[in-house]
């Protein structure tokens, strides 16, 4: 055992020092240095569904403390849309959260629909609410299904699987692609919804439910899962708010926010639907708390197909619309027009901007600066999957390291997002 | 030619050796098929028809990857934890029975079993307990921090568990009076089965079967979303196919053993119907042994369900942690475990058990005993 001594004294330097640096609080215990073993929980583990990692101090299976490192796919997106036309940013959207990327890219034309002024007809606005809430429900069917994984029932991830493959083939009669959509555009959808696409997305809703139910019945009362969950990762109102915890992690601590309802975009004031609520905060209620939003997503689906309005599915706004191909072919107008947008050559109007959408886990924000160019001046995405990291080591330390892995998927934190 | 009774005997044993491998190798193609059927999907279908030979290609596979040892690592040890693994689960299909005896014209009967020891239960248990050490040591040998903790899980979850199934066998063996399998299962042939004397000592073994063969909701040693691979992360090429395969094993050997323990072995409903009525019409040793294979194929039925129920639950439900785990091991398991064996000994009081009911009733004597008797 004198190999592993020596590196458990190693690993434990490395990790004091990580620590200073980082300034991260430890549970002192009276041996603390003495018996316990570090254990590199990532980059590379099957659990943490994306490349970050966490430096763990372990009394056994007890977690004493843990260092999260973050970083691992960063990008530089943020960097990137700097030098990129508005138009150009809604690819780096769909590379965040790509469980949900249409929310993300409806949130970023909305955000630059809100500088340039424009105002969007009701159809695009109904459209874009049926495609958010699809990519939410698709969001947390990804998350329920890996917590299911997680905890080692793995037949409930495959029966929510299929219905998000189902979602995907809408998406990919609405737009083409499936998991990096690129979704619509500044100013409203690119094409109106197709009948196959109205067609699948009928089909789909009358199907859905008994798959919905039945993964459910597999797991809501299963002793087990409760066992598992119950009390496992929690946190409070208070701290979780501390943090700048949003959507669904933060409701399940109690707090009824969500930006639908608080700061409606997208003609959300018109649909009926409720806010779930949990009240420990923890991984069990995080998992309650997405299952009802899917019901009350499916909810505000129903409701914008049934009143789903006639009339144009974009905004008559050609200076940054891209015209018909078929218009460019022939009217010399909408020739300069698509040149001058596909250039990037449209000139924005100078300001300061900041949108937020319900993402498929919280808040997801779009600070905008432009200083007149045709590129952001400065660009920042409130990730929330970067805050609910920060909050990880204080949920986790205490538990075990079952319980961490558990926290970790229930939290649905998205290397994507995290990074950025 | 006469063949000797004991060259015979080898035949049975190499029979059941290459059953029990043969079973293990086509268990894993039987796991993939129960998943894809529980989980709505195709499985395997390439290899050969119906994926039949999917086995094969995934040998082909294990043997020809490369042997990696990871640095750090103890070699003998690394080596020495699968084969250990491997053959202690071999070891346990030793005492099987397999089914009744098979009459030879001249009086020779064969037991369908490799070897007849009267400590069967015992013997399968120790040799169990013995396979828990190949995950030790391969898990420790690894120098690797998952590969530790999957070792330590798996070494506390045994003796755990080993706890409360010896106490749920105490209980049957009160019933019974004997330790070996085969007259375990002989007694069953004429009258209930065992699991209406135990049915709480049934519950109790078989959630221990599952921890003892590592399989979900007790696969904490090799979890794969918590550590990786567990006891055998760091391992590749035919040493890890040796644990996947041992594991299979187990589970043939926990289902054959259930079988036995408390379905009644290779005994049928109307066995005794169907010996008189062929012995009345084709003579006794046709009827004898037409009962006995009938039986063993029975017997493959039970086994066979019980794997299949390994799997069912395997891909439905979800695991435990590992306090909890210990927690239902000795805060539940056994204390029931004990209380079963104080009613089962009350019950022993008020009506007598099993063998000593045999004599009392003068029923037919077992089979087995009449074809001795002809020698």
């Amino acid at each position: 055992m004198a190999t592993n001594d020596a590196l458990t004294a190693t690993g434990h330097i490395h990790h004091e020092a990580a620590q200073q640096q980082r300034g991260v609080m430890v549970t002192k215990t009276e041996d603390f240095g003495q018996d316990l073993t570090t254990l590199n929980l990532g980059p590379t583990h099957p659990a943490t569904h994306g490349i970050f990692q966490n430096i763990l101090q372990m009394d056994g299976e007890k977690i004493i403390s843990g260092v999260p490192t973050i970083g691992y796919i960063h990008r530089a997106f943020e960097k990137i849309a700097e030098r990129r036309p508005f138009y150009q940013i809604t690819p780096l959207t769909d590379r965040m959260n790509y469980c949900s990327s249409p929310i993300n890219n409806m949130g970023w034309h909305m955000t630059v629909e809100k500088l340039l002024g424009i105002e969007v007809p009701k159809r695009a606005q109904y459209i874009r609410v049926i495609m958010m809430e699809l990519a939410r429900i698709a969001d947390h069917l990804v998350c329920n299904g890996i917590l299911g994984v997680d905890t080692g029932a793995f037949s409930g991830f495959l029966y929510l699987f299929e219905e998000r493959e189902n979602i995907y083939e809408i998406y990919e009669e609405v737009c083409g692609s499936r998991l990096t959509t690129n979704m619509g555009r500044v100013g409203g959808m690119e094409r109106d919804l197709s009948p196959v696409a109205l067609e699948k997305l009928r089909t789909w809703l009358k199907r859905f439910p008994a798959v919905m139910r039945e993964f459910q019945n597999l797991f809501d009362r299963n002793r087990i899962f409760m066992d598992r969950t119950i009390n496992v990762g929690p946190i409070s109102a208070e701290r979780a708010l501390n943090y700048g915890f949003t959507g669904p992690n933060l409701r399940a601590a109690g707090v009824d926010y969500d930006v639908r309802v608080m700061n409606p975009y997208s003609s959300y004031q018109d649909f009926d639907f409720e806010i779930p609520v949990g009240t420990n905060g923890d991984t069990y209620d995080r998992y309650l708390v997405r299952n009802e939003e899917i019901w009350q997503s499916l909810r505000i689906i129903n409701q914008a197909l049934e009143n789903l309005p006639e009339g144009p599915y974009h905004a008559d706004a050609p200076h940054y619309y891209l015209p018909p191909k078929q218009e460019v072919y022939r009217n010399m107008e909408a020739l300069i027009y698509h040149f001058k947008i596909i250039m990037g050559e449209i000139d924005a109007p100078a300001g300061e901007v900041y949108h937020s959408v319900e993402g498929g886990n919280g808040e997801l924000g779009f600070y905008l600066i432009s200083d007149g160019g045709r590129t952001p001046y400065r660009l920042h995405f409130r990730r929330p999957c970067y805050i609910y990291y920060q909050a990880y080591p204080e949920m986790v330390v205490g538990s075990t390291l079952s319980d961490a892995i558990i926290t970790l998927s229930s939290m649905n934190v998205i290397a994507g997002e995290l990074d950025a | 030619m006469e063949i000797p009774a004991l060259a015979w005997q080898g035949l049975v044993i190499l029979a059941v050796f290459g059953i029990t491998l043969l079973i293990a190798t086509y268990s894993t193609y039987a796991e993939r098929v129960v998943a894809a059927f529980l989980q709505d999907r195709v499985g395997p279908d390439r290899a050969g028809p119906y994926g039949l030979l999917q086995p094969l290609a995934d040998a082909v596979k294990l043997f020809t990857k490369e042997e990696f040892f990871p640095a750090g690592s103890s070699r003998g040890l690394f080596i020495f934890g699968p084969c250990l693994a491997m053959t202690t689960a071999l070891m346990a299909s030793a005492v099987i029975p397999f089914g009744n005896t098979i009459l030879l014209g001249d009086g020779t009967a064969i037991r369908l079993q490799a070897i007849e020891v009267n400590i069967g239960m015992l013997y399968v248990f120790g040799v169990v307990s013995l396979g828990v050490y190949g995950l030790m040591i391969g898990g420790w040998a690894s120098n690797n921090k998952f590969s530790l903790l999957g070792a330590v899980r798996a070494a506390a979850q045994a003796v755990s568990y080993e706890l409360a199934m010896g106490m749920a066998l105490i209980a049957l063996l009160m019933v019974t009076g004997t330790l070996s399998l085969r007259e375990i299962a002989l007694q069953q042939y004429n009258g209930l089965w065992n699991i209406v004397y135990q049915p709480l000592g049934f519950i109790i073994f078989i959630v221990c079967a599952f921890a003892e063969t590592n399989r979900t909701p007790f696969d904490l040693p090799e979890c794969e979303t918590e550590l990786v691979g567990g006891y055998h992360t760091e391992y590749s090429s035919m040493k890890m196919g040796l644990y996947l395969f041992a594991e299979y094993i187990n589970v043939f050997v926990a289902s054959a053993v259930m079988s036995t323990l408390y379905f009644g072995g290779f005994s049928f409903p109307g066995e005794h119907l169907l010996y008189n009525t062929l012995t009345s019409s084709q003579g006794e040793l046709f009827a004898h042994n037409a009962v006995t294979i009938l039986g063993t194929v029975v017997l493959f039925a039970k086994i066979f369900f019980f794997i299949f129920f390994f799997m069912w639950v395997r891909w439905t439900l979800p695991r435990f942690r590992y306090d909890q785990l210990m927690r239902l091991g000795w805060t539940m398991l056994f204390p029931i475990a004990i209380l079963n064996i104080l009613l089962t000994g009350a019950f022993i009081l008020l009506f007598g058990n099993k063998e000593a009911k045999l004599d009392t009733t003068k029923q037919p004597a077992p089979t087995e005993i009449r074809a001795v008797a002809r020698k």
